[in-house]
């Protein structure tokens, strides 16, 4: 959104070549439906419910006591009118006394456990809210880059925003309507067998119907709402995409486009949302119907035996009272089930994307990297035998020896496609390789847990994105407890600290707020300083000049060169400016090493890397 | 609560579906009051006179009422249920329009994050105000009235009793509703604010993952997801005093209705089947009560949420300029006249990024423009199509001042390729059309893919028809830089706007990009952003720009000879004290 946002980034390792990536019509990222494993939603609401056992018990027991004193009023009606009324007439007043400071009791504790109950209900609902952000949140961080190439931001939004939403209207209302239905359903029935044996078996009778509508019900409304969810999901992405790009968007007259197809998509959501809608109204006009007859019937039976003398007045008034009351929370268990599968559905997806292993996995017994070797930082990378390819065949890297040893500097180049980008993010494990290992210091990559392989890797790409907050804070993103001091210090030498000195409030300015707008060129000299304050023994800089102008270009090289000196270093660069620093260059093609040497040595030569020298220099001229 | 008024000229097309309902709501509900009534006669009349036909009788009517009430319940759904998601798709629709038109100064100052959940969360929240609390505030209140008025026929004094704990509900309700507003108002924010570390997280991701960084990122959304669990708590708090109130109030009332009643039946002054019915119509108002505490939170939470739509709506859309434009005066390419630009929400007293910019850029002629890092480069292009709106001074092209044009026209008349190539979620070859007003076809497509040499999709998997984007095939840096630059070309527009086009192209690629570019630029008028010698060697003439303002103009021999900063920014090499500003070449500004 604002100046510092780049892109939704997509970057893959430069690739010219085609069958990298199909996005096949049947790819469920195309559609949005990730594979969930079965019984993995109600396996995950368990999980997020287990840990809170002690809490939700006590939360139902108040609501249970709740339901039981909010019952007992028609009990204590139909007491009052069969009793206290004939004892009052005999100037006996205790019943009728009785009956006043039962019901009074009772309002009040009512009230009190009503009171309670909320409260204790939201504490276990924003639990597990927190825990399930925090869990979709620290997944998404564990993927791979690869993976958020093709989930889309969009997606992931929308799984932590309107996913989360709808299972918390399940925890907020749709629990506490569960409850309350199942409870007064219990009570009441008993009640009304307790009060009268026949009436509280047609009673129960009309739960048959009543159940069989409630399925089909779920059954139909499910469909409905994994459509929904999806639809929704397709909204945000275009959403997003449109703000994100919002100057091309303006510049090339998109809007009316726009317009149409995010109200294509919009159309699509509107749709399925109205038949969720609808089949709500169906469910609550049936389930309606079979309970207002039973009510009917019960009545007319009721009022017979009243008739016949075999049933007391009294008690057919509480049953008629206690039927009106069977029948409401019907309603209820329709939105309860609304919520319900409102939140399977999100749910489900929620649980596709947790059930995504990390294509990079965590190792099981992670190890340390040996002690550093001289008193130079760097380290000894090996590719050994690597290669790498995407899903859909087309192999990149096919088979790869490279070893780089500790404290060189290496510049790869070589034409768009070669493979350079793919070199990069093996070595920084974006990627892991489909054979062979990449080493460092004779350590598996895949063996270093994520804080140590970051004390030996660091990468810098050509997209510097700026996180919200001040330029110091994402300075520090090289090294979170890094001090002011440390944090000026990798500016200056890095040659960002004019630029950053001349903003508003300096190093404390806001990325995203007034004044803070930086370019392109700026931020990359910010994502320099982060690389800098993350000293690490191997660096990476994948284009990571492309918007410098050549002063600050300049700058970075030099402060690589006494900075960064003694680190092991790979730089990949489409200007051969870079290379002049280099200890040693690499000319790639087709995923293969066609040219090794220092740079005099290989200028002087007659291999490409000479022609594209050559044509770099004209280029200067 | 005023600002849900503003929610009406969205629910106009749909008032009369809506009222219907509200209508038919009403309706069931009074069908239900009727039952109780009709228990009432059962037990008094047929029931204790023993008329078996009387009690068919009853039991038939309280059926009919049944079936009508059923159907009622479902004709006011079925009746709501298209029109309303209307709405919300209406009002989703009008804020990306809307967004869309907003100048790009709004967007800078807000994250994507804050309005992507105005345009869910706060608009689904609004959808259920018009289908629950709106109808049922009102079908409730009415079914109190009116139950209160059965009541107080029933028996005055009883229905007395019932209706004192009216008032002290009341003042709680008005109280509740000041202090939830504030807190709804802070976790709906709160909510936004969320949703921009989630969008950062994964946009930055690249950046979290390669320093390691994932740990502290969790952290942060970890103290911001707690702050909004505090928030909500205090919430779920004021909302459990008040159902506390709400439950507690009428209850008492009804206890003591019941006593008094009791002691009337004994006393004979009131008859059992009068008390039954009238606990019965006072239990049967316990909900329509009850539910009045929620109703409110949810009402208040809508009015936020309206609150939050329109702070975006209100915000003032780009006028679509001057429609008719003025008459080409001459041929005479684009020039900046005396240009200052501060950015509008730049600190009062900043100086401005461009202080005072002239620039002559003849007809077909192509202007490299160089400058330090951050001098403002983007900034200069960004105002050419109009993204922003100058300070002051004024850009003409071929006489004609670009405020002048409507922003259609000038952006027709001027193409711009980004320094930040974004692509959409469309086919490569939409992407690149995007140029045209969809006049161009097949072979302006290939025509302008050929410029950028951007070739390579050809062998892409559906080729021209692949999708890229958020939604489609990622492509390499460089791919897309070349895809941006087809866009630009793809129209050959009268004025060309390159912001340092050929920064993540290889050596070879740049080359042959810049023997294609060099006839497309031959009778286009241009201008180029360019950090290096190679960009720069495109363009007839270069512009300096430096402290604000245009430093030098000539050719690149010239200013490298003539110009210590233009030397220095070309070579790197420190020629000197920089010059600066007072380069003695500003008579070469015009």
């Amino acid at each position: 959104m604002t100046a510092a946002t780049t892109t939704p980034a997509d970057e893959k390792p430069d690739d010219d070549r085609p069958g990298a990536r199909t996005p096949a019509t049947g790819d469920p990222f195309d559609q949005d439906v990730l594979p969930t494993p079965p019984g993995a939603t109600a396996a995950l609401l368990r999980s997020l419910l287990a840990p809170r056992k002690a809490r939700v018990t006590v939360t139902t027991l108040l609501l249970l006591l709740q339901q039981a004193v909010v019952q007992a009023g028609p009990l204590l009606v139909a007491y009052a009118i069969d009793r206290a009324v004939p004892a009052f007439r005999a100037q006996d007043h205790g019943p009728l006394i009785a009956v006043g400071a039962g019901y009074l009791a009772c309002a009040l504790a009512a009230g009190g456990l009503q009171f309670a109950f909320v409260a204790a209900a939201a504490r276990v609902s924003q639990d597990v809210l927190l825990d399930l952000r925090g869990r979709i949140f620290r997944h998404a961080q564990a993927l791979s880059v690869d993976f958020h190439e093709r989930y889309t931001s969009g997606r992931l939004i929308s799984r932590s925003t309107t996913d989360v939403e709808s299972l918390r209207e399940l925890l907020d209302e749709g629990l506490q309507e569960l409850v309350t239905v199942v409870l007064s359903f219990v009570y009441i029935s008993a009640m009304l067998l307790w009060l009268d044996l026949g009436l509280g078996g047609v009673a129960m009778a009309s739960f048959v119907p009543l159940y069989a509508l409630v399925r089909l019900y779920q059954r139909r409304a499910g469909r409905v709402y994994r459509a929904r969810s999806t639809a929704i999901a397709a909204v945000i992405v275009k959403f997003v995409e449109t703000m994100n790009g919002i100057r091309p968007v303006r510049a090339f007259r998109r809007e009316a486009v726009n317009d149409t197809d995010f109200g294509a998509l919009n159309h699509r959501h509107e749709r399925t949302n109205g038949d969720a809608l609808l089949e709500m109204a169906r469910y609550v006009t049936g389930s309606r119907l079979v309970a207002n007859t039973a009510v009917a019937a019960i009545v007319l039976w009721g009022a017979y035996r009243v008739a016949d003398g075999t049933l007391a007045l009294g008690v057919l008034a509480a049953a008629v009272l206690y039927l009106r009351r069977l029948y409401d929370p019907i309603d209820r268990l329709g939105m309860f089930l609304n919520s319900y599968q409102s939140a399977a559905a999100s749910l489900e997806k929620i649980a596709g994307l947790l059930a995504q292993a990390p294509s990079v996995p965590a190792p099981e017994t992670p190890r340390q990297l040996p002690p550093l070797a001289s008193e130079h930082p760097g380290r000894e990378v090996v590719f050994d035998g690597v290669r790498f390819g995407y899903r859909t065949g087309g192999e990149v890297l096919p088979r790869f020896d490279l070893t780089v040893p500790a404290g060189q500097t290496v510049a790869v180049v070589g034409s768009t496609g070669a493979g350079k980008s793919t070199l990069a993010k093996l070595l920084a494990r974006f990627y892991d390789p489909s054979g062979g290992r990449v080493l460092l210091d004779g350590v598996d990559l895949r063996d270093l847990a994520v804080p140590e392989l970051r004390r030996g890797v660091v990468m810098v790409t050509q997209e510097a994105f700026l996180f919200s907050g001040t330029v110091a804070e994402n300075i520090a993103i090289g090294r979170p407890d890094a001090r002011r001091e440390e944090i000026e210090r990798a500016a200056k030498e890095i040659g960002a600290h004019d630029f950053i000195s001349a903003l508003p409030d300096g190093y404390d300015t806001d990325v995203r707020k007034r004044g803070g707008r930086i370019s392109a060129g700026q931020r990359q000299l910010v994502a320099f300083a982060r690389a800098l304050l993350a000293d690490p023994a191997v660096l990476i800089l994948d284009e990571a000049t492309s918007s410098l102008d050549i002063p600050g270009e300049r700058a970075v090289q030099r402060a690589m060169a006494t900075v960064l000196k003694g680190r092991t270093a790979v730089v990949i660069a489409h200007r051969l400016s870079t290379v002049e620093i280099a200890d040693r260059v690499l000319v790639m093609e087709h995923g293969r090493i066609v040219e090794d040497g220092e740079p005099a040595e290989l200028i002087a030569g007659t291999g490409r890397f000479a022609d594209l020298h050559r044509a770099w220099r004209d280029s200067l001229a | 609560m005023r600002t849900l008024l503003r929610l009406w000229p969205y629910v106009r097309p749909v008032r009369a579906r809506l009222f219907s309902a509200a209508f038919v709501a009403i309706l069931a509900s009074c069908v239900g009051l009727v039952i109780p009534l009709v228990l009432k006669w059962l037990v008094d009349g047929p029931v204790a006179d023993h008329d078996p036909g009387g009690v068919w009788l009853g039991a038939l009517f309280l059926l009919l009422l049944g079936f009508t009430e059923a159907l009622l319940f479902g004709l006011r759904r079925w009746l709501v249920a298209r029109p309303l998601s209307h709405v919300e798709a209406s009002m989703r629709a009008a804020l990306y329009r809307h967004l869309q038109r907003l100048p790009v100064a709004f967007h800078d100052r807000w994250a994507s994050g804050q309005l992507l959940s105005r345009g869910t969360t706060d608009l689904m929240l609004l959808r259920q105000f018009l289908a629950f609390p709106l109808t049922f505030l009102l079908v409730n209140g009415v079914t109190i009235l009116v139950g209160v008025v059965i009541m107080l026929l029933q028996d005055w004094t009883l229905g007395l009793v019932v209706l004192g704990p009216a008032v002290p509900l009341m003042v709680t309700c008005v109280i509740f509703e000041k202090r939830y507003a504030k807190v709804a108002r802070l976790a709906q924010d709160q909510v936004g604010d969320l949703t921009t570390v989630v969008e950062e997280s994964v946009l930055g991701i690249r950046v979290i993952k390669g320093f390691g960084r994932h740990r502290s990122q969790a952290r942060a959304f970890r103290e911001l997801s707690g702050t909004l669990r505090g928030t909500e708590l205090r919430k779920a708090r004021l909302l459990a005093t008040i159902w506390g109130v709400i439950v507690t109030l009428p209850e008492v009332a009804i206890g003591a209705a019941l006593v008094v009643g009791v002691a009337q039946v004994a006393d004979g002054a009131l008859s059992a089947g009068t008390l039954v019915a009238f606990l019965s119509t006072a239990l049967a108002l316990r909900w329509p009560v009850e539910s009045i505490g929620f109703l409110l939170a949810m009402s208040q939470e809508a009015a936020t949420a309206t609150e939050r739509y329109f702070e975006v709506m209100d915000e003032g859309v780009e006028d679509p300029g001057a429609a008719a434009a003025a008459p080409n005066a001459e041929d005479e390419g684009l020039r900046f006249d005396n240009v200052r630009f501060r950015y509008p929400d730049a600190p009062p007293g900043s100086a401005p990024v461009l202080d005072g910019v002239t620039l002559h850029i003849r007809p077909g002629e192509s202007m490299a423009l160089v400058g330090a890092t951050g001098s403002g480069k983007t900034t200069l292009t960004a105002l050419i199509p109009r993204l922003y709106e100058l300070t002051s001074g004024r850009i003409t092209l071929d006489g004609v001042d670009i405020a002048a044009l409507s922003r259609e026209a000038l952006r027709t008349k001027v193409a711009v390729a980004f320094e930040e190539p974004t692509l959409f979620s469309a086919g490569v070859g939409d992407n690149v059309l995007m140029g045209t007003d969809g006049t161009a076809g097949e072979r302006e497509l290939e025509r302008a893919l050929s410029v950028a040499q951007a070739d390579f999709v050809h062998a892409l998997p559906q080729g021209t028809q692949t999708r890229v984007g958020e939604q489609g095939l990622s492509l390499s840096g460089g791919q897309r830089q070349r895809l941006a630059l087809a866009r630009a070309v793809v129209g050959q527009p009268e004025f060309l706007v390159l912001d340092d086009p050929l920064s993540a192209l290889d050596v070879h690629t740049e080359a042959a990009v810049e023997a294609a570019l060099r006839q497309v630029l031959a009778d286009t008028t241009a201008l180029i952003v360019a950090h290096r010698p190679s960009t720069v060697l495109l363009a007839d003439r270069v512009a300096l720009l430096s402290g604000g303002r245009i430093t030098a103009v000539g050719t690149h021999q010239e200013l490298l000879r003539s110009n210590a900063e233009y030397a220095h920014l070309m070579s790197g090499e420190q020629s000197g004290e920089q010059s600066g500003e007072q380069s003695g070449q500003e008579e070469g500004a015009r």
